[in-house]
Order: C-alpha cells, then sequence, then structure tokens
C-alpha cells in the first residue's frame, strides 16, 4: 500500500476515535465548570460543587437506585431465558428452528415504543379483565422488566449460541458414557463451556437495560429509571448534575473496560506460556 | 472385569439407508477384536449403538448376556473413547479421569488417588494437575484411555483414536494400547479403516462393507484366506484376473482368462463366468526363466524401491499391468526396465473369489 | 427435539421449553396480538369498555389523515395530512441516518480489519465501545451541549476562523440527524467489520497484483463480501432511528418531529392508548414493509442477515 494512503487511513481512525470520545469529553468537562449552564465554554472555573449536588439530589439516587435493581432482573432473566433459547436453537433444525429463530431476533428489530406500548396494553388488560389491582398487573418498573427482556434476551442467545456452535457436542457423549445424568451434563461440561458466553450476556444485558429508554417510558407507572429522569431534566431546568453523573458513569465504563483488557492480556500471556509440548 | 458381547441380527436404518445389514458377531470378554472397514461401511455405527447412542432398527445387542434394549449410554457397562478424545477441555487431567467417579459421588481424595494410579498405568505420572491443551497428541491418547479405565468398564469401545497421530507415533501407541489391554483383560472393541492397525493389534478382526460384515477372522486368516474379493482387496494389494471356472479336483480349479489358462485355489461360492482371481504380490513371483505353472510371459515397465521391499511393475504380452514385490535381502536378482521377464504363481497362494456380499 | 431430548433428557428438556415458551409467548406474540387488537377498539372510559360502543372499526388508523398542512418540495405545493408527513419525514432522515453511517464507518472498519496492526485491533475495539455503553440518553445530551447555539463546536469552529457568525445547529431535523448516526454508527461498524475480517486478505492482494485501482478492489472485491454486515448493519440502524424517541426528543427543534413523539403524545398525553397502539403498529409495519422491499431492492437474502 502507498505510503500515502496508509497515512490517510491512520489519520481516518484517528479522527473516528476522536469523533467517539470528544462528545464525552466536553460532557465529562462541563460538570467541573462553574456555569449554571452545562457547557466547556465559557469556562467560568473549576468546581466540584455539580457532586455535592447531585449527592444531594434524592430523586436521582432513587431512580439510580431504581436502574441497578431494574438492570439487575434484567440481566438473570434475560441470560437464563436466552441462554435456554440458545440451547434450543442450537439443538434444533430445519422450518421450525428458522421460524423460532426467526421470532427471537426480529425482537431487537421491534421498536422500543412499540414493546412498550403492547407490553402496557396486556398487563393492564388482564388485570382489567381478572378485575384485580395486584401490582404485576399495573405500571411500573417490573412491566419495565419484562418489556426489556423480551428484546435484551435475543441479544444474550446471539452471545450464547456464538460459543455454543464452537462446543464439541462429543463431550457430552463422552460424559453421558462415563455414566453422568443429564443435569450432570448440562451443569459441569455445557454450561462452563458457556460460562464466558453467559458472563458476556449478563454485561450487555445489565447495561443495555440501564440504558433503556423506549420501554421503560411506556410501561414505568411513577417510578424513576435514570435514563428517565436525566430525560426529564434535559428537558426542564438543566443543571451539571447530569454531567456530575455521567462524569461517574463514564468513569465506570473505563474502569470496567481497563480491567477488562487486563484480564485479557494476561489471559493472552498464560495461554503462549502453555502450550503443549513437542512430540 | 471384562465381557462378551454378543451381536444378533442388528440392523440400523436411517430413513431408507440401512446403515447395519443382519450384523450377527460374537465377542468372547478379554478380546481384542476390532471392526475394519472404509468410511461408511457401518463400523462407526455399530459402535455407537454398542455404546447406546443409536438403537438398532431390529436384532439385539447382549453385553455380558445381558440384552442392551432400552439401556442408555450412561448405564452401560462400556466406555468409549471418541475419535477426537472428547477430552473435557475446561477441567485439569486429573478431574476428566475421575469425572466418571465424580459423577458416582466418589470423594474427592478417593478420585485424585484413583486418578494418580491410572495416569501410572498409561505412563504419565506427573500430569494430573495440568490442562488439557498442555499436553501433545500422544499424552491426551493416554488420558482419554486412562479416564475411559477410570469407570472400570466390562468393554472399551474405541473409535479410530490413533487416526489424528503421526506415524511413528501411532505405531508407538499400537503397541501401548495392546499392552494395556493384556494388563487389563477388558474387552476393546476397536474401529479403524487402517488394515494395517486392525491386523497388528487384534485377535480377531472383522471386515465390514455397505453395512454387512464380509469376514470374521484371526488377522492370518483374513490377509491369506480372505472369503472375497472385497476383503482380498481391502486388507492388501492384488494382481486380479477375470475369468472362468472350469475343472475343479483337490480344491483346485482351472481359470481360463484372455490371458492364459491358470491353476488356483477356489473360494467359496465362486463359480461359473466372470468372476476373479487374485493373487498377492508378493506370492508374484518374477524371473528371466518360465516358471513349472501359471506362467505368463511380460516386460518390465518400472522398479519402485520401498524401502523393505522393491516393487516390479511388469505388462504381460496380453497387455494387463501386473505387479510383484521382491524381498529387499538380496536373495533375488532385481531386474532391469525393459528386462523380458516371467512370471508365475503357486496354485495353493492365489484364491478364486466371489465379490462382496452386499445384500441379503 | 429428538436431539434436544436426547442430549438433556426430558426434564430439562421440558424446563427449556418452558423458558423459550415464556419469552416468546407470553413476552413478545400475545402482547404484540393483544397491541394489534386495542388498535381497532375506540378510546373509551373505564366504565364503558366492554359496552355497546366498544366495537372494532378502523377510526384510529384514519386519524392518521387528519388535519392537513401545506408543504412546497422542489417548489410543487400540495396539502399533505400532518401525521403522513411526519412519518414521511422520519423515513426519509432514517434513510439519511443509515446511508450516512455506512459512508462513517466503512473506512473504520476496512482500516479495523486490513489495516491496524492485528494486536492493536482488541484494544481499539474497546476503546470504540466505551460511547456503546454510555447510555445513549448521555450520548444526546453531549450533543446538545455540543450544538448549543453558544456551544462549544460554534466557539471552536469562531476560534479557527471557519465561520464568521455563530451557526443554529438544532434547527428544523439537522440536530436530530447528527445525533442519530452519533448514537448508532457503532451499530454500522461492528457487523460491517466482522463481514470484512472474514474476507480473505489474499484475495485484496491478489487483485492489487493484477492491477485493480483501489476504489476497484473495494467495489468488486470488498463490499460484495461485505454485503450481508452492510445489510444487517442497514436495517438495524433503520430501525433504531426510525423507533428513537430519546435522540428527536432532546436534540429536535421547534419545527421537528420524529413518528416516535406523535406515539407518545397519544399514549402519554393524550392518554388514548388504543390510538397510540394504531400508530405503534403503523410505524412497526410500514418499517418492516420499507425494510422488506429495500431488502429485495438491494438482493439480500433474510438469512444473509440473520446468520
Amino acid at each position: 500500500m502507498h505510503r500515502i494512503r496508509l497515512t490517510l487511513s491512520h489519520l481516518y481512525a484517528t479522527v473516528f476515535i476522536v469523533y467517539l470520545i470528544a462528545p464525552l469529553l466536553v460532557m465529562a468537562g462541563a460538570a467541573f465548570n462553574d456555569s449554571k449552564l452545562p457547557s466547556i465554554v465559557p469556562w467560568k472555573g473549576w468546581t466540584t460543587r455539580w457532586f455535592a449536588e447531585m449527592a444531594a439530589d434524592d430523586r436521582m439516587m432513587l431512580a439510580f437506585v431504581n436502574t441497578l435493581w431494574v438492570a439487575a432482573a434484567v440481566a438473570i432473566l434475560s441470560v437464563i431465558v436466552g441462554t435456554a433459547s440458545a440451547i434450543l436453537i442450537n439443538s434444533i433444525s430445519g422450518r421450525v428452528r428458522t421460524m423460532i429463530y426467526g421470532l427471537m431476533i426480529s425482537t431487537i428489530l421491534i421498536p422500543g415504543i412499540v414493546i412498550g406500548i403492547s407490553t402496557m396494553l396486556l398487563w393492564t388488560k388482564v388485570g382489567n379483565t381478572l378485575d384485580t389491582d395486584f401490582f404485576l398487573f399495573g405500571a411500573g418498573l417490573h412491566l419495565s422488566v419484562l418489556g426489556q427482556v423480551s428484546y435484551i434476551a435475543a441479544m444474550v442467545m446471539l452471545l450464547v449460541l456464538a460459543r455454543l456452535q464452537s462446543f464439541d457436542t462429543g463431550l457430552e457423549e463422552a460424559a453421558l458414557d462415563l455414566g453422568a445424568s443429564h443435569a450432570q451434563v448440562m451443569r459441569r461440561i455445557l454450561l462452563p463451556h458457556l460460562y464466558p458466553a453467559i458472563g458476556a450476556g449478563a454485561a450487555v444485558a445489565f447495561f443495555q437495560s440501564i440504558e433503556n429508554y423506549n420501554v421503560t417510558q411506556f410501561t414505568r407507572g411513577g417510578a424513576d429509571t435514570l435514563t428517565v429522569y436525566v430525560f426529564s431534566k434535559v428537558r426542564s431546568g438543566i443543571t451539571p448534575t447530569i454531567n456530575a453523573l455521567a462524569v461517574i458513569m463514564i468513569s465506570v465504563t473505563i474502569l470496567a473496560a481497563i480491567l477488562y483488557e487486563l484480564r485479557r492480556r494476561r489471559q493472552e500471556r498464560l495461554m503462549a506460556a502453555m502450550a503443549p509440548p513437542e512430540e | 472385569m471384562s465381557a462378551g458381547i454378543d451381536l444378533e441380527n442388528v440392523c440400523c436404518d436411517f430413513g431408507s439407508f440401512r446403515a447395519v445389514d443382519h450384523a450377527n458377531v460374537s465377542i468372547q470378554p478379554g478380546e481384542f477384536f476390532s471392526f475394519l472397514g472404509p468410511s461408511g461401511c457401518g463400523k462407526t455405527t455399530i459402535l455407537r449403538m454398542i455404546s447406546g447412542f443409536i438403537d438398532p432398527t431390529q436384532g439385539s445387542i447382549r453385553i455380558g448376556g445381558k440384552d442392551m434394549r432400552g439401556q442408555r449410554p450412561n448405564q452401560r457397562p462400556t466406555a468409549l473413547i471418541f475419535q477426537n478424545l472428547a477430552l473435557f477441555p475446561l477441567m485439569p487431567i486429573w478431574e476428566n479421569i475421575s469425572f466418571g467417579l465424580e459423577v458416582r459421588g466418589v470423594g474427592k481424595a478417593e478420585r485424585r488417588a484413583k486418578a494418580e494410579e491410572l495416569l501410572k498405568l498409561v505412563d504419565l505420572p506427573g500430569a494430573a494437575d495440568k490442562m488439557v491443551s498442555q499436553l501433545s497428541g500422544g499424552q491426551k491418547q493416554r488420558v482419554a484411555i486412562a479416564r475411559a479405565l477410570a469407570v472400570e468398564p466390562q468393554v472399551m469401545l474405541l473409535d479410530e483414536p490413533l487416526s489424528a497421530l503421526d506415524l511413528k507415533l501411532r505405531q508407538h501407541m499400537r503397541a501401548e494400547l495392546r499392552a494395556i489391554q493384556k494388563r487389563t483383560g477388558v474387552t476393546f472393541i476397536y474401529i479403524t479403516h487402517d488394515q494395517g492397525e486392525a491386523l497388528a493389534m487384534s485377535d480377531r478382526v472383522g471386515v465390514m462393507s455397505h453395512g454387512r460384515i464380509q469376514q470374521i477372522a484371526n488377522p492370518r486368516d483374513i490377509y491369506n484366506n480372505p472369503v472375497n474379493g472385497f476383503v482380498a482387496s481391502f486388507v492388501g494389494e492384488n494382481n486380479i484376473f477375470t475369468g472362468d471356472v472350469g475343472a475343479t479336483a483337490d480344491g483346485i480349479a482351472a481359470f481360463s482368462t484372455p490371458h492364459g489358462t491358470f491353476r488356483a485355489r477356489l473360494g467359496e461360492k465362486a463359480t461359473g463366468k466372470g468372476v476373479k482371481l487374485y493373487v498377492r504380490p508378493e506370492h508374484t513371483l518374477i524371473s528371466p526363466a518360465q516358471p513349472a505353472e501359471n506362467a505368463i510371459h511380460g516386460r518390465v515397465e518400472e522398479v519402485s524401491f520401498e524401502g523393505n521391499f522393491i516393487a516390479i511393475h511388469a505388462v504381460t504380452d496380453s497387455g494387463m499391468k501386473m505387479t510383484a514385490e521382491l524381498r529387499n535381502d538380496g536373495s533375488s536378482a532385481i531386474p532391469e526396465v525393459g528386462a523380458q521377464v516371467w512370471m508365475g504363481f503357486d496354485a495353493t497362494r492365489a484364491a478364486i473369489l466371489p465379490d462382496a456380499e452386499t445384500k441379503g | 427435539m429428538q436431539d434436544l431430548l436426547r442430549r438433556y433428557g426430558a426434564g430439562l428438556t421440558t424446563i427449556i421449553c418452558l423458558l423459550v415458551f415464556f419469552w416468546l409467548a407470553i413476552l413478545v406474540v400475545i402482547p404484540n396480538i393483544t397491541l394489534f387488537e386495542s388498535s381497532f377498539r375506540p378510546y373509551l372510559p373505564v366504565t364503558e369498555v366492554g359496552g355497546p360502543k366498544d366495537v372494532y372499526s378502523f377510526d384510529n388508523y384514519l386519524k392518521v389523515f387528519g388535519g392537513e398542512v401545506e408543504v412546497s418540495p422542489l417548489g410543487f405545493t400540495f396539502l399533505i395530512p400532518v401525521h403522513v408527513l411526519t412519518f414521511f419525514l422520519t423515513m426519509w432522515y432514517s434513510v439519511v441516518v443509515t446511508v450516512l453511517c455506512f459512508a462513517i464507518a466503512y473506512p473504520m472498519a476496512y482500516y479495523m480489519s486490513k489495516i491496524a496492526n492485528p494486536r492493536s485491533v482488541p484494544t481499539l475495539v474497546l476503546l470504540i465501545f466505551v460511547p456503546l455503553w454510555v447510555s445513549e440518553v448521555l450520548r444526546a445530551f453531549a450533543w446538545w451541549i455540543i450544538l448549543a447555539f453558544k456551544g462549544p463546536l460554534n466557539s471552536l469552529l469562531l476560534a479557527l476562523g471557519l465561520i464568521e457568525a455563530p451557526v443554529r445547529w438544532i434547527t428544523d431535523y439537522d440536530a436530530v440527524v447528527i445525533g442519530l448516526i452519533y448514537t448508532y454508527v457503532l451499530f454500522m461498524l461492528f457487523p460491517v467489520y466482522n463481514a470484512i475480517s472474514s474476507l480473505d486478505t489474499n484475495q485484496i492482494e491478489a487483485a492489487e497484483d493484477l492491477g485493480a485501482p483501489w476504489w476497484k478492489i473495494h467495489w468488486r472485491i470488498v463490499l460484495p463480501h461485505a454485503k450481508p454486515g452492510v445489510a444487517s448493519g442497514s436495517v438495524m440502524v433503520f430501525m433504531l432511528s426510525a423507533g428513537s424517541l430519546l435522540v428527536p426528543s432532546i436534540l429536535g427543534s421547534t419545527t421537528s418531529q420524529w413518528f416516535t413523539q406523535t406515539i407518545n403524545q397519544w399514549f402519554n398525553d393524550a392518554l388514548d392508548w388504543n390510538t397510540a397502539s394504531a400508530y405503534a403498529f403503523l410505524l412497526l409495519f410500514l418499517c418492516t414493509v420499507f425494510v422488506a422491499l429495500a431488502m429485495w431492492a438491494f438482493k439480500v437474502k433474510l438469512s444473509d442477515i440473520a446468520k
């Protein structure tokens, strides 16, 4: 490849990364600007008061706690449902597989707004029909969880399915042949193989849930999640407390990314050190 | 502890395809028995039926005299060694070996001790805490054997376990497998498409083709007295003549072909016109002088040096290609390319055989 | 199913099937059927639900055609119902977002799979993932700050002397498109990256060796190979954009309206869930038809996308 084109492509990649990262830096920077409006211009001096105000914002803290509960519930349910679905898809074939698989994938593409409205409609309708006030059948974050699971499970399913495809079914037969029961095969052979994908799936589900707006907006009733709260703040009298929150979320994300990267590099070195002997 | 295995009229159909066709064989306790055949001949299907992963369409399988119908793989006294070994990559070696004990609820200390003991048996001490990815091909082989032995099976089933190894190691592992089998006394059923492997290790060999067992015999008989053309061709090379069977006396028949009339042993079921006569290259004589019987004249086309023997490729005056093999021990003169030679064979060393059985 | 039984036994198979049923039937199919059914019913006070007025009709759908406005694209002036206009503009700008996402993501995808040092790619991927992990609302908010009239972008451009007076970015659909591209470009990048990665580099070298210019290599070798990835990325970005509610709400101007905002108004402001259902169904149905038509036009099979 010509030198100029190589330089240009490196340049493009750099610009692309800057394009992705710069808005986050601007947003983070505004958290430290002593200005009532969230911005980095004009710079009115350093402050940490937005962090203090954020900590004092009870509604935001409540929304934060709600978000964690919802995300944890979504992650657990999605992992269970998604893993079961991947196992099912992996062991059926033909037209039934195409149909079920298509249905599963399509949930990712259904606009969140449709999921939100339909979930809300179904459960309130069941509640009305049964003429009950039981909490399950009214708006609330539990319906947000169900709505979110309906498409996040598909993402977990795809991750687990990809991992399943590298699974040697001979291992299951070998375990059965050695006298293992089906439950033992699942617990000792199949699930350990799937754990990396299940872990990744749980992480994806957790973060997807945190950032969900559409489904939550139509099912939450009066409860807030962070996304909904931030949104309402953006529309009505915004202060840089949101930026302070963003700084914390970005920091957590970057920290997690660094930890992941360090772990990956260590494993790479470990794998290199464990090469089998020559015969 | 070892058990015999009886297959009685066992058939297995996949849709309209009959993978195994009326298999009948009785394997003795403690025997090393091989199923030999090309890929698709049904040998792996037989193995999977014995281990319980496939149910026979008809017929019965008995292990130690007990009918195995309805017994799942984890209930049978068999242990299977998979072609790719199927070692559990996420468990250390000792857990791999003792997995069968773990699922039977054996305590950890006992399992560990058993694993160490078996590692000594397969000559791999000190590997207990390694991971599968740290072992070489031959070492993995031994671990797979140890894992199968750990559950004290009465029958070991081996599905071409050596096919992934290189030649030298494969030959070494043959001897090793045989030795382990003798030491443990467990019945071994071995699946292979490599006739050298089958002949070298087994007490008896069952040669298979198109779902049918063609011949069951000890390795020597399989090679020297094949019952049909398929067995003769699969376990070795041949010079083959097509012709008609004539007058027969004392089991030796006259056999007329376009290349001359020969005398050879008449196999069972080989009668009439258009049958074939088989002569092994090492039983084909070649010399400047005309032999007393079954003489064919020709010209040497190519001489190829194979190490322990020399292959002479010649064409008869009637236009047929023949191969003769001479031992590389200086006992016979090696003809030059282009030399006029006489070829021949001993009537008792050549056989007139029917084609393979395919249906029925 | 036989396979499942053989591998995991009756008990586990039952559990697996029940879980899948819970997902697909209870969380997906039945709610959508309910939505479809509700969309044909009138919005009534609770006491009248199931009463004589509760009959099926197309009234909710016909509301799309109420209230006409005058538009004059390309010099032709005509009247068009305002919700229909909103719908068309939503579609149109979603297509614009999709095309621009591809234009931005393709060179980067190619860079990552064929030019960058393979050892640094995992780090690169991780770096790119950071904005994806940060929530969508914050990403839109970041651009709300940047694009403000007195915000950093105008300050920067003024300081560089590229513009002489501040530009009003949050006007019409401009900021919405900018925000959607930033939010969804990674959904284009990764499928295309995966697709190009599976292309044997020898093919590119062979084409180069045969004297093909760089644009021809991309047009004839790389793009055809990457087509399934481009297709799934495009479907993803289009559906996400058309279905987005956050970005158009935060970055929209007084003159922009996204179809999802209309649905939101029916549902959360007018509390008319039935009309909201009808509109939501229209969005889902027409987007699906549009994607199907686009796939047909570009000769992409469904199986290419859903590997």
